[in-house]
Protein backbone atom coordinates (compact mmCIF):
# COMPACT_ATOMS: atom_id res chain seq x y z
CA UNK A 1 0.00 0.00 0.00
CA UNK A 2 1.10 3.72 -1.11
CA UNK A 3 0.42 6.59 0.91
CA UNK A 4 -1.65 8.71 -0.66
CA UNK A 5 0.61 11.91 0.09
CA UNK A 6 3.60 9.93 -1.74
CA UNK A 7 2.23 9.09 -4.97
CA UNK A 8 4.53 10.86 -7.60
CA UNK A 9 2.32 12.75 -10.32
CA UNK A 10 4.12 12.07 -13.59
CA UNK A 11 2.55 14.71 -16.34
CA UNK A 12 3.26 14.88 -20.28
CA UNK A 13 5.16 17.84 -22.46
CA UNK A 14 5.57 18.39 -25.79
CA UNK A 15 7.12 21.09 -25.83
CA UNK A 16 9.72 23.09 -23.74
CA UNK A 17 6.68 26.06 -22.74
CA UNK A 18 4.64 22.74 -21.95
CA UNK A 19 7.55 21.65 -19.91
CA UNK A 20 7.67 24.20 -17.77
CA UNK A 21 4.23 24.83 -17.40
CA UNK A 22 3.99 21.15 -16.01
CA UNK A 23 6.76 21.62 -13.49
CA UNK A 24 5.53 25.24 -12.60
CA UNK A 25 1.85 23.59 -11.96
CA UNK A 26 3.14 20.81 -9.53
CA UNK A 27 4.49 17.75 -11.80
CA UNK A 28 6.70 15.73 -9.83
CA UNK A 29 8.16 14.24 -12.81
CA UNK A 30 7.84 15.05 -16.64
CA UNK A 31 7.87 12.44 -19.40
CA UNK A 32 8.91 13.87 -22.88
CA UNK A 33 10.55 12.18 -25.98
CA UNK A 34 13.50 13.63 -28.61
CA UNK A 35 12.07 14.69 -31.65
CA UNK A 36 11.77 11.75 -33.63
CA UNK A 37 10.61 8.47 -34.22
CA UNK A 38 11.87 7.34 -31.03
CA UNK A 39 9.33 7.91 -29.40
CA UNK A 40 5.21 7.05 -29.13
CA UNK A 41 4.35 10.83 -29.86
CA UNK A 42 6.28 11.58 -33.17
CA UNK A 43 3.86 14.68 -34.21
CA UNK A 44 4.64 17.64 -36.63
CA UNK A 45 5.94 20.28 -34.92
CA UNK A 46 5.95 18.11 -31.49
CA UNK A 47 8.81 17.21 -28.78
CA UNK A 48 12.19 18.68 -28.02
CA UNK A 49 15.83 18.80 -29.54
CA UNK A 50 18.46 17.42 -27.95
CA UNK A 51 19.39 21.21 -26.67
CA UNK A 52 15.81 21.55 -25.87
CA UNK A 53 15.82 18.19 -23.83
CA UNK A 54 18.98 19.33 -21.99
CA UNK A 55 17.70 22.32 -21.45
CA UNK A 56 14.53 21.72 -19.73
CA UNK A 57 16.26 18.48 -18.10
CA UNK A 58 18.20 21.20 -15.79
CA UNK A 59 14.77 23.32 -15.50
CA UNK A 60 13.49 20.48 -13.74
CA UNK A 61 16.19 19.61 -11.82
CA UNK A 62 16.60 22.90 -10.52
CA UNK A 63 12.80 23.19 -9.64
CA UNK A 64 13.32 19.83 -7.87
CA UNK A 65 10.57 17.83 -10.59
CA UNK A 66 12.20 14.37 -12.12
CA UNK A 67 12.73 13.65 -16.12
CA UNK A 68 11.90 10.26 -17.81
CA UNK A 69 12.53 10.25 -21.43
CA UNK A 70 9.96 7.80 -23.55
CA UNK A 71 12.25 6.07 -26.32
CA UNK A 72 9.62 3.93 -26.19
CA UNK A 73 9.08 3.12 -29.55
CA UNK A 74 10.02 -0.30 -31.69
CA UNK A 75 13.57 0.30 -33.16
CA UNK A 76 13.14 -0.64 -36.74
CA UNK A 77 15.59 -3.09 -38.48
CA UNK A 78 18.85 -1.62 -39.58
CA UNK A 79 18.23 1.48 -37.72
CA UNK A 80 18.77 0.48 -34.41
CA UNK A 81 21.60 3.40 -33.90
CA UNK A 82 18.63 5.84 -34.13
CA UNK A 83 17.72 4.31 -30.75
CA UNK A 84 20.47 3.88 -29.16
CA UNK A 85 21.50 7.25 -29.56
CA UNK A 86 18.61 8.31 -28.03
CA UNK A 87 19.14 6.20 -24.95
CA UNK A 88 22.60 7.58 -24.79
CA UNK A 89 22.12 11.51 -24.92
CA UNK A 90 19.14 10.59 -22.35
CA UNK A 91 22.08 9.22 -20.04
CA UNK A 92 24.67 11.77 -21.08
CA UNK A 93 22.14 14.66 -20.30
CA UNK A 94 21.31 13.13 -16.69
CA UNK A 95 17.73 12.37 -17.13
CA UNK A 96 16.36 10.25 -14.12
CA UNK A 97 14.52 7.90 -16.22
CA UNK A 98 14.22 6.40 -19.72
CA UNK A 99 10.87 4.85 -20.48
CA UNK A 100 11.44 1.79 -22.85
CA UNK A 101 9.43 -0.73 -24.48
CA UNK A 102 11.46 -2.72 -27.20
CA UNK A 103 13.33 -5.79 -25.17
CA UNK A 104 16.81 -4.96 -27.28
CA UNK A 105 16.82 -1.79 -26.44
CA UNK A 106 15.88 -2.57 -22.57
CA UNK A 107 19.06 -4.90 -23.00
CA UNK A 108 21.11 -2.23 -24.69
CA UNK A 109 20.59 0.28 -22.12
CA UNK A 110 21.03 -1.57 -19.23
CA UNK A 111 24.06 -2.91 -20.26
CA UNK A 112 25.27 0.29 -21.95
CA UNK A 113 24.53 2.43 -18.84
CA UNK A 114 23.98 0.14 -15.72
CA UNK A 115 23.34 3.66 -13.83
CA UNK A 116 20.09 4.84 -15.88
CA UNK A 117 17.22 3.87 -14.20
CA UNK A 118 14.51 2.05 -16.62
CA UNK A 119 11.17 2.15 -17.05
CA UNK A 120 8.82 -0.37 -19.08
CA UNK A 121 6.55 1.29 -21.31
CA UNK A 122 2.91 0.85 -21.19
CA UNK A 123 3.77 0.13 -25.00
CA UNK A 124 6.02 -3.19 -23.87
CA UNK A 125 1.92 -4.21 -22.95
CA UNK A 126 3.66 -6.22 -19.16
CA UNK A 127 0.14 -7.30 -17.81
CA UNK A 128 1.37 -9.63 -15.69
CA UNK A 129 3.36 -9.96 -12.59
CA UNK A 130 5.43 -13.08 -14.51
CA UNK A 131 6.43 -10.66 -17.24
CA UNK A 132 6.83 -7.33 -15.18
CA UNK A 133 9.74 -9.98 -13.07
CA UNK A 134 10.80 -10.82 -16.29
CA UNK A 135 11.76 -7.32 -17.15
CA UNK A 136 13.16 -6.87 -13.03
CA UNK A 137 15.69 -10.08 -13.54
CA UNK A 138 16.83 -9.45 -16.88
CA UNK A 139 17.42 -5.71 -17.28
CA UNK A 140 17.29 -4.36 -13.39
CA UNK A 141 13.89 -2.89 -14.54
CA UNK A 142 12.46 0.10 -11.90
CA UNK A 143 9.13 0.61 -12.89
CA UNK A 144 6.95 -0.44 -14.82
CA UNK A 145 3.77 1.61 -16.42
CA UNK A 146 0.65 -0.56 -16.47
CA UNK A 147 -1.46 -1.19 -19.25
CA UNK A 148 -4.92 0.83 -19.22
CA UNK A 149 -6.82 -2.89 -19.51
CA UNK A 150 -6.53 -4.09 -15.85
CA UNK A 151 -8.88 -3.08 -13.00
CA UNK A 152 -8.12 -1.68 -9.68
CA UNK A 153 -7.99 -5.80 -7.94
CA UNK A 154 -5.89 -6.76 -10.94
CA UNK A 155 -3.55 -3.79 -10.12
CA UNK A 156 -3.09 -5.11 -6.49
CA UNK A 157 -2.97 -8.50 -7.18
CA UNK A 158 0.51 -7.48 -9.49
CA UNK A 159 2.01 -5.54 -6.67
CA UNK A 160 1.60 -7.81 -4.15
CA UNK A 161 3.89 -10.58 -6.58
CA UNK A 162 6.30 -7.54 -7.69
CA UNK A 163 9.37 -6.15 -6.34
CA UNK A 164 9.43 -3.06 -8.50
CA UNK A 165 7.17 -0.02 -8.68
CA UNK A 166 4.02 0.85 -11.02
CA UNK A 167 2.48 3.55 -12.50
CA UNK A 168 -0.81 4.13 -14.04
CA UNK A 169 -2.54 6.04 -16.18
CA UNK A 170 -5.45 8.15 -14.15
CA UNK A 171 -6.13 10.81 -16.85
CA UNK A 172 -6.53 11.27 -20.56
CA UNK A 173 -6.78 9.41 -24.49
CA UNK A 174 -7.73 5.86 -23.70
CA UNK A 175 -6.53 2.86 -26.66
CA UNK A 176 -8.82 0.23 -26.56
CA UNK A 177 -5.89 -1.96 -27.58
CA UNK A 178 -3.39 -3.82 -25.86
CA UNK A 179 -0.78 -1.40 -26.18
CA UNK A 180 2.03 -1.78 -28.30
CA UNK A 181 0.34 -4.59 -30.37
CA UNK A 182 -2.14 -2.16 -32.16
CA UNK A 183 -1.36 -2.06 -35.82
CA UNK A 184 -4.73 -0.22 -37.28
CA UNK A 185 -3.85 3.03 -37.70
CA UNK A 186 -0.87 1.06 -40.38
CA UNK A 187 -4.17 -0.59 -42.40
CA UNK A 188 -5.31 2.74 -43.50
CA UNK A 189 -2.19 5.27 -43.41
CA UNK A 190 0.88 2.76 -43.61
CA UNK A 191 2.12 4.15 -40.18
CA UNK A 192 1.61 2.89 -36.35
CA UNK A 193 2.70 4.62 -33.41
CA UNK A 194 4.36 1.21 -32.02
CA UNK A 195 6.94 1.63 -35.39
CA UNK A 196 6.21 5.42 -36.34
CA UNK A 197 5.35 6.94 -33.20
CA UNK A 198 2.09 8.68 -34.57
CA UNK A 199 -1.14 6.73 -34.54
CA UNK A 200 -3.62 8.21 -37.17
CA UNK A 201 -0.77 10.47 -38.25
CA UNK A 202 -1.69 13.97 -39.29
CA UNK A 203 -0.24 13.84 -42.65
CA UNK A 204 -3.37 11.01 -43.58
CA UNK A 205 -5.72 12.83 -41.72
CA UNK A 206 -8.14 15.55 -43.71
CA UNK A 207 -11.52 17.55 -41.64
CA UNK A 208 -14.08 18.68 -44.77
CA UNK A 209 -17.27 20.13 -44.03
CA UNK A 210 -20.30 18.28 -45.86
CA UNK A 211 -23.82 19.77 -45.54
CA UNK A 212 -23.60 21.43 -42.14
CA UNK A 213 -21.66 18.12 -40.99
CA UNK A 214 -17.75 17.61 -39.70
CA UNK A 215 -16.19 14.81 -42.04
CA UNK A 216 -13.44 13.47 -40.95
CA UNK A 217 -11.04 10.90 -43.21
CA UNK A 218 -7.94 8.97 -42.20
CA UNK A 219 -5.93 7.70 -45.41
CA UNK A 220 -9.27 8.34 -47.31
CA UNK A 221 -11.68 6.40 -45.11
CA UNK A 222 -14.38 8.61 -43.48
CA UNK A 223 -14.48 7.84 -40.38
CA UNK A 224 -17.10 9.74 -38.92
CA UNK A 225 -20.04 12.64 -39.50
CA UNK A 226 -20.56 14.69 -36.81
CA UNK A 227 -23.41 17.39 -36.54
CA UNK A 228 -22.99 20.68 -35.30
CA UNK A 229 -22.89 20.72 -31.48
CA UNK A 230 -22.14 16.96 -31.44
CA UNK A 231 -18.38 16.37 -29.46
CA UNK A 232 -15.92 15.45 -32.34
CA UNK A 233 -13.48 12.33 -31.06
CA UNK A 234 -9.69 12.45 -32.68
CA UNK A 235 -9.45 11.19 -36.29
CA UNK A 236 -8.30 7.50 -35.40
CA UNK A 237 -9.94 4.19 -36.66
CA UNK A 238 -10.29 3.13 -33.49
CA UNK A 239 -12.65 5.84 -32.55
CA UNK A 240 -14.94 5.62 -35.71
CA UNK A 241 -18.11 4.80 -36.73
CA UNK A 242 -19.13 2.21 -38.58
CA UNK A 243 -21.72 -0.17 -39.97
CA UNK A 244 -21.42 -3.63 -39.07
CA UNK A 245 -24.29 -5.90 -39.57
CA UNK A 246 -27.65 -4.05 -38.34
CA UNK A 247 -25.18 -2.09 -35.64
CA UNK A 248 -24.40 1.77 -37.13
CA UNK A 249 -21.75 3.25 -34.66
CA UNK A 250 -18.61 3.13 -32.65
CA UNK A 251 -17.60 -0.58 -33.19
CA UNK A 252 -14.84 -0.80 -31.31
CA UNK A 253 -14.58 2.08 -29.09
CA UNK A 254 -16.52 5.02 -27.64
CA UNK A 255 -15.11 8.41 -28.13
CA UNK A 256 -14.57 8.84 -24.09
CA UNK A 257 -11.12 9.40 -21.91
CA UNK A 258 -10.22 8.48 -18.73
CA UNK A 259 -10.57 10.41 -15.58
CA UNK A 260 -9.73 8.31 -12.59
CA UNK A 261 -9.41 11.12 -10.42
CA UNK A 262 -12.04 9.05 -8.19
CA UNK A 263 -10.06 5.88 -7.44
CA UNK A 264 -7.01 7.96 -6.51
CA UNK A 265 -7.31 6.30 -2.65
CA UNK A 266 -8.03 2.88 -4.12
CA UNK A 267 -5.11 3.04 -6.89
CA UNK A 268 -2.44 3.98 -3.51
CA UNK A 269 -4.18 1.27 -1.45
CA UNK A 270 -3.42 -1.24 -4.76
CA UNK A 271 0.18 -0.24 -4.42
CA UNK A 272 0.19 2.17 -6.93
CA UNK A 273 3.82 4.61 -7.01
CA UNK A 274 3.09 6.90 -9.64
CA UNK A 275 0.16 8.47 -11.83
CA UNK A 276 0.35 9.04 -14.96
CA UNK A 277 -1.27 12.08 -17.32
CA UNK A 278 -1.76 11.27 -20.94
CA UNK A 279 -1.71 13.99 -23.46
CA UNK A 280 2.23 14.93 -24.32
CA UNK A 281 0.39 15.80 -27.89
CA UNK A 282 -1.68 18.87 -26.10
CA UNK A 283 -1.41 22.28 -25.14
CA UNK A 284 0.39 23.82 -22.63
CA UNK A 285 -3.67 25.51 -21.45
CA UNK A 286 -4.27 21.75 -21.22
CA UNK A 287 -0.86 20.62 -19.16
CA UNK A 288 -1.60 23.31 -16.66
CA UNK A 289 -5.33 22.70 -16.16
CA UNK A 290 -4.90 19.24 -15.38
CA UNK A 291 -1.42 19.09 -13.56
CA UNK A 292 -2.67 21.85 -11.20
CA UNK A 293 -5.99 19.57 -10.75
CA UNK A 294 -4.24 16.45 -9.85
CA UNK A 295 -1.49 17.84 -7.92
CA UNK A 296 -4.43 19.63 -6.04
CA UNK A 297 -6.30 16.52 -5.41
CA UNK A 298 -2.99 14.52 -4.01
CA UNK A 299 -2.37 17.62 -1.65
CA UNK A 300 -5.70 17.28 -0.29
CA UNK A 301 -5.23 13.85 0.16
CA UNK A 302 -2.14 14.10 1.82
CA UNK A 303 -3.48 16.41 4.34
CA UNK A 304 -6.57 14.07 4.55
CA UNK A 305 -9.00 16.14 3.10
CA UNK A 306 -11.48 14.81 0.38
CA UNK A 307 -10.55 15.08 -3.21
CA UNK A 308 -11.71 18.87 -4.65
CA UNK A 309 -14.21 18.35 -7.69
CA UNK A 310 -12.47 18.87 -10.93
CA UNK A 311 -13.84 20.10 -14.42
CA UNK A 312 -12.08 18.45 -16.66
CA UNK A 313 -14.91 17.24 -19.01
CA UNK A 314 -14.32 19.96 -21.54
CA UNK A 315 -10.74 19.12 -22.21
CA UNK A 316 -11.81 15.61 -23.20
CA UNK A 317 -12.14 13.55 -25.88
CA UNK A 318 -15.52 13.11 -26.20
CA UNK A 319 -16.67 15.77 -23.87
CA UNK A 320 -17.25 12.38 -21.88
CA UNK A 321 -15.09 10.61 -19.03
CA UNK A 322 -14.72 6.50 -17.62
CA UNK A 323 -12.97 5.00 -15.11
CA UNK A 324 -11.93 3.16 -17.59
CA UNK A 325 -10.83 -0.83 -16.74
CA UNK A 326 -10.43 0.00 -13.27
CA UNK A 327 -13.75 -0.19 -12.62
CA UNK A 328 -14.11 -3.69 -14.79
CA UNK A 329 -17.80 -4.32 -14.99
CA UNK A 330 -17.81 -6.72 -18.01
CA UNK A 331 -16.07 -9.94 -16.58
CA UNK B 1 -5.49 49.67 -43.09
CA UNK B 2 -4.88 49.76 -39.65
CA UNK B 3 -5.01 46.02 -39.23
CA UNK B 4 -2.24 44.89 -41.70
CA UNK B 5 -0.04 47.35 -40.20
CA UNK B 6 -0.50 45.04 -37.35
CA UNK B 7 -0.05 42.58 -39.10
CA UNK B 8 3.36 43.42 -40.50
CA UNK B 9 4.52 44.05 -37.40
CA UNK B 10 3.59 40.86 -36.25
CA UNK B 11 5.28 39.00 -39.13
CA UNK B 12 8.35 40.89 -38.78
CA UNK B 13 8.38 40.75 -35.02
CA UNK B 14 7.85 36.65 -35.33
CA UNK B 15 10.56 36.63 -37.49
CA UNK B 16 13.19 38.64 -35.77
CA UNK B 17 12.16 37.09 -31.93
CA UNK B 18 11.13 33.91 -32.60
CA UNK B 19 13.27 31.81 -34.41
CA UNK B 20 12.45 28.70 -32.83
CA UNK B 21 8.97 28.86 -34.47
CA UNK B 22 9.79 28.46 -37.58
CA UNK B 23 12.32 25.78 -36.81
CA UNK B 24 9.51 23.68 -35.04
CA UNK B 25 7.73 24.43 -38.33
CA UNK B 26 10.23 22.72 -40.48
CA UNK B 27 8.81 21.99 -44.21
CA UNK B 28 5.24 22.88 -42.73
CA UNK B 29 6.88 26.84 -43.04
CA UNK B 30 6.46 26.38 -46.81
CA UNK B 31 2.69 26.32 -46.60
CA UNK B 32 -0.13 29.04 -46.28
CA UNK B 33 -2.45 28.90 -43.82
CA UNK B 34 -6.33 30.69 -43.74
CA UNK B 35 -6.78 31.92 -40.20
CA UNK B 36 -10.46 32.97 -40.47
CA UNK B 37 -12.17 34.47 -37.66
CA UNK B 38 -15.83 33.40 -38.23
CA UNK B 39 -17.30 36.75 -36.62
CA UNK B 40 -15.25 38.79 -38.59
CA UNK B 41 -16.12 39.59 -42.38
CA UNK B 42 -12.03 39.39 -43.25
CA UNK B 43 -9.65 36.62 -42.72
CA UNK B 44 -5.57 35.96 -42.65
CA UNK B 45 -3.43 34.53 -44.71
CA UNK B 46 -0.06 33.63 -43.09
CA UNK B 47 2.86 32.48 -44.74
CA UNK B 48 5.16 31.58 -42.04
CA UNK B 49 8.39 31.69 -44.38
CA UNK B 50 11.74 31.75 -42.38
CA UNK B 51 13.65 34.69 -44.03
CA UNK B 52 10.41 36.85 -44.51
CA UNK B 53 7.25 35.88 -43.31
CA UNK B 54 3.71 37.15 -44.21
CA UNK B 55 0.54 37.94 -42.62
CA UNK B 56 -2.18 39.80 -44.39
CA UNK B 57 -5.65 40.44 -43.52
CA UNK B 58 -7.86 40.14 -46.86
CA UNK B 59 -11.73 39.51 -47.68
CA UNK B 60 -13.16 36.18 -47.27
CA UNK B 61 -13.61 35.45 -50.89
CA UNK B 62 -10.25 36.87 -51.83
CA UNK B 63 -8.71 34.24 -49.91
CA UNK B 64 -7.21 32.63 -53.15
CA UNK B 65 -5.20 29.21 -52.80
CA UNK B 66 -4.23 28.26 -49.78
CA UNK B 67 -3.13 24.37 -48.11
CA UNK B 68 -4.77 24.56 -44.72
CA UNK B 69 -7.43 26.73 -43.11
CA UNK B 70 -8.13 27.27 -39.07
CA UNK B 71 -11.43 28.56 -38.31
CA UNK B 72 -13.35 29.67 -35.42
CA UNK B 73 -14.45 32.58 -33.08
CA UNK B 74 -11.92 35.64 -33.03
CA UNK B 75 -11.85 34.40 -29.16
CA UNK B 76 -10.86 31.11 -29.51
CA UNK B 77 -8.23 32.16 -32.21
CA UNK B 78 -6.52 34.81 -29.95
CA UNK B 79 -7.20 32.33 -26.71
CA UNK B 80 -5.20 30.19 -28.19
CA UNK B 81 -1.87 32.09 -29.64
CA UNK B 82 -2.07 33.40 -26.28
CA UNK B 83 -1.94 29.76 -24.00
CA UNK B 84 -5.28 30.37 -22.89
CA UNK B 85 -7.52 27.42 -24.47
CA UNK B 86 -6.49 23.87 -25.92
CA UNK B 87 -6.74 23.49 -29.58
CA UNK B 88 -7.56 19.67 -29.34
CA UNK B 89 -10.54 20.63 -27.28
CA UNK B 90 -11.57 23.45 -29.41
CA UNK B 91 -12.01 20.71 -32.39
CA UNK B 92 -13.82 17.93 -29.79
CA UNK B 93 -16.29 20.75 -29.65
CA UNK B 94 -16.17 22.76 -33.26
CA UNK B 95 -15.43 25.51 -31.84
CA UNK B 96 -12.39 25.36 -34.12
CA UNK B 97 -12.50 24.05 -37.36
CA UNK B 98 -9.78 22.63 -39.53
CA UNK B 99 -9.50 22.19 -43.16
CA UNK B 100 -6.37 21.06 -45.55
CA UNK B 101 -3.67 19.63 -44.89
CA UNK B 102 -3.77 18.97 -41.11
CA UNK B 103 0.11 17.90 -40.58
CA UNK B 104 0.50 21.67 -41.39
CA UNK B 105 -2.21 23.09 -38.90
CA UNK B 106 -1.00 20.78 -35.74
CA UNK B 107 2.77 21.72 -36.44
CA UNK B 108 1.48 26.01 -36.71
CA UNK B 109 -0.39 24.90 -33.39
CA UNK B 110 2.65 22.90 -32.21
CA UNK B 111 5.14 25.94 -32.62
CA UNK B 112 3.04 29.03 -31.55
CA UNK B 113 1.94 26.82 -28.25
CA UNK B 114 5.73 26.84 -27.57
CA UNK B 115 6.41 30.22 -28.06
CA UNK B 116 4.07 31.78 -25.30
CA UNK B 117 3.53 34.94 -28.02
CA UNK B 118 1.99 37.86 -26.94
CA UNK B 119 0.28 39.43 -29.34
CA UNK B 120 0.54 43.42 -28.05
CA UNK B 121 4.23 42.34 -27.22
CA UNK B 122 4.20 41.23 -30.64
CA UNK B 123 2.79 44.27 -32.44
CA UNK B 124 5.28 46.76 -30.56
CA UNK B 125 8.38 45.09 -30.41
CA UNK B 126 9.33 46.64 -33.31
CA UNK B 127 9.84 50.27 -31.37
CA UNK B 128 12.73 49.12 -29.91
CA UNK B 129 13.39 50.65 -26.37
CA UNK B 130 10.18 52.89 -26.57
CA UNK B 131 7.81 49.83 -26.92
CA UNK B 132 7.27 49.92 -23.38
CA UNK B 133 5.47 52.88 -23.54
CA UNK B 134 2.90 51.52 -26.04
CA UNK B 135 2.65 48.42 -24.29
CA UNK B 136 1.88 49.72 -21.15
CA UNK B 137 -1.35 51.69 -21.93
CA UNK B 138 -2.35 49.05 -24.76
CA UNK B 139 -2.48 46.12 -22.10
CA UNK B 140 -4.44 47.99 -19.68
CA UNK B 141 -6.75 48.54 -22.71
CA UNK B 142 -6.31 44.96 -23.48
CA UNK B 143 -7.67 44.00 -19.95
CA UNK B 144 -10.37 46.19 -19.88
CA UNK B 145 -11.77 45.00 -23.26
CA UNK B 146 -11.05 41.23 -22.57
CA UNK B 147 -13.38 41.59 -19.15
CA UNK B 148 -15.60 42.71 -20.89
CA UNK B 149 -15.36 40.53 -24.50
CA UNK B 150 -14.63 37.19 -22.36
CA UNK B 151 -11.23 37.17 -25.42
CA UNK B 152 -7.97 36.69 -23.71
CA UNK B 153 -6.31 39.54 -25.53
CA UNK B 154 -2.94 39.32 -24.27
CA UNK B 155 -1.49 35.99 -22.42
CA UNK B 156 -1.92 34.89 -19.40
CA UNK B 157 -5.67 36.45 -19.29
CA UNK B 158 -8.05 33.98 -19.08
CA UNK B 159 -10.20 33.82 -21.81
CA UNK B 160 -14.37 32.21 -21.94
CA UNK B 161 -15.87 30.76 -24.84
CA UNK B 162 -19.82 31.07 -25.00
Amino acid sequence: MTSPGSLELVCPAGTPAAFRTAVEAGAHAVYCGFNDETNARNFPGLNFSRVEMADSIGFAHRHGAKVLIAVNTFPRAGAFELWTRAVDDAAGMQADAVILADLGLLDYAATTHPALRLHVSVQAAAANADAIAFYARNFGVRRVVLPRVLSVQEIAAINRDIDIETEVFIFGGLCVMAEGRCSLSSYATGKSPNMNGACSPASHVEYREEGGDLVSRIGGFAIHRVKAGQAAPYPTLCKGSFEAGEYRGHVFEDPVSLDAASLIPQLAAAGVTALKIEGRQRSRAYTQTVVRNFRRALDALAAGRPIPAGELRALTEGQRTTSGAYNKTWR
Amino acid sequence: MPLNLAARRLASSLAGRHPALFERLGEQASKTFVIDPTDLPFVFLLEPRPQAPRLVAVRREAAGAWDARVAGPLAALIGLVHGAYDGDALVFSHDLVLEGDTEAVLALRNAIDNEEIDLVDEVFAPLGPLAVLATAPARRLAALLGGLTGVALTRGAGGSLA
